[in-house]
């Protein structure tokens, strides 16, 4: 881990109230690694915290989405030759402590994954939902021949060849940075492993426990994998 | 005013307005042309709308009046759907532009940085 430049990617929309102490952990916990914040066109003073706070800040003209954020995130680290990228959010939800532990990760795999039901936490689902995400994990554990149980999670880490395709290829929809990414390059022949963590509670906001918007999700997650295993693999 | 002249007039008024807007260079060749078949098709038709009877029997349709309905219908569909992903092509083009914008700002704000 000590030879590698890593970068971490955090893609933030109007996340000023928790975008510096979320920096300031990554640096007081991992002080080696780069941060870029990825502001996807914020109204706040994300850009000027996440500066202050001592991360390298790119500014998109307007927002596109956590997608093109993390594309662009991608890019950055392709371009400055970055070994490593760390997929991570702004909001406080991810620990750092579990960076090192998936970077390790890497010597046997192009893809890490930070999943949650892995024996650490408690986080539950119930209903719509939980179906969903047994068949997301079902579905993509037999594609990636490895099980992974937390298909939607956004704390990922990958090796340089996967940060060339991300640079170029990163879907801007809904499930399409988590389920679709992921399909993709597990069908491309990447070797994706996961890494159990633990999730803190998102600083502002719960996830919808709505049955009627689980439903919606049940099915946008079925629409987005069937359409990801129908696709030609051309990674 | 019989119907026949008055669909036939709003025909050729749409033409003329095709045709101003592509004078003007408002409307790329490519949409004007499909939109200039059409009106040249729709005009004779208005006209005399029997002259597609024998396509409609032909077809087992009744009338050449319903059949040019149902062939607006398709054909409207058809340019909605081509629109739509006329725009997601676009939209893919501007959030490109839009990443290679912002990391051309952060390589002047790196730049400037080492400078001061």
């Amino acid at each position: 881990m000590t030879t590698q430049r890593i970068l971490m990617i955090l893609p933030a929309w109007n996340e000023a109230d928790s975008i510096g102490n979320v920096i300031g952990e990554i640096r007081e916990v991992l002080p080696t690694v780069d941060i870029l914040v990825v502001d996807d066109g914020s109204t706040d003073k994300t850009a000027q915290l996440a500066a202050e706070a001592g991360a390298k800040v790119a500014k998109l003209p307007y927002n596109l989405g956590v997608g093109g954020a993390r594309r662009l995130g991608y890019k950055y680290a392709r371009e400055h030759g970055y070994d490593v990228a760390v997929q991570f959010d702004s909001d406080g939800q991810h620990d750092p402590r579990y960076v090192p532990a998936l970077v390790a990760a890497l010597d046997s795999a192009d893809l890490v994954i930070g999943a949650r039901f892995a024996g650490e936490g408690d986080y539950q689902a119930r209903g719509p939902r939980r179906w969903a995400m047994s068949l997301l994990s079902g579905v993509l554990s037999r594609v990636a021949k490895h099980k992974l149980t937390d298909t939607t999670s956004g704390l990922r880490v990958v090796a340089r060849p996967l940060i060339d395709v991300y640079a170029t290829w990163y879907p801007v929809e809904y499930l399409g940075d988590t389920i679709d990414t992921l399909a993709h390059v597990a069908r491309g022949g990447y070797r994706v492993v996961q890494v159990p963590v633990t999730m803190r509670p998102r600083a502002g906001g719960v996830a919808s426990a709505n049955p009627f918007k689980s439903t919606v999700y049940l099915g946008r997650a079925v629409l987005v994998i069937v359409m990801a295993l129908l696709r030609k693999r051309d990674v | 005013m019989s119907l026949t002249v008055f669909t036939a007039a709003v025909g050729v008024v749409i033409l003329l307005f095709i045709l101003e807007l592509l004078r003007r260079r408002q409307i790329r060749e490519k949409y004007a042309a499909l939109w200039i078949v059409v009106l040249v098709a729709v005009v004779p038709l208005a006209l005399f709308p029997r002259i597609s009877d024998p396509i409609a029997h032909a077809l087992g349709v009744a009338s050449g009046v319903s059949l040019a309905l149902f062939g607006g219908f398709v054909f409207l569909l058809l340019v909605c759907i081509h629109l739509s992903w006329e725009m997601s092509r676009l939209e893919e083009e501007t959030r490109t532009l839009a990443e290679e914008i912002a990391l051309i700002r952060t390589r002047l704000d790196e730049k400037g940085q080492v400078e001061r």
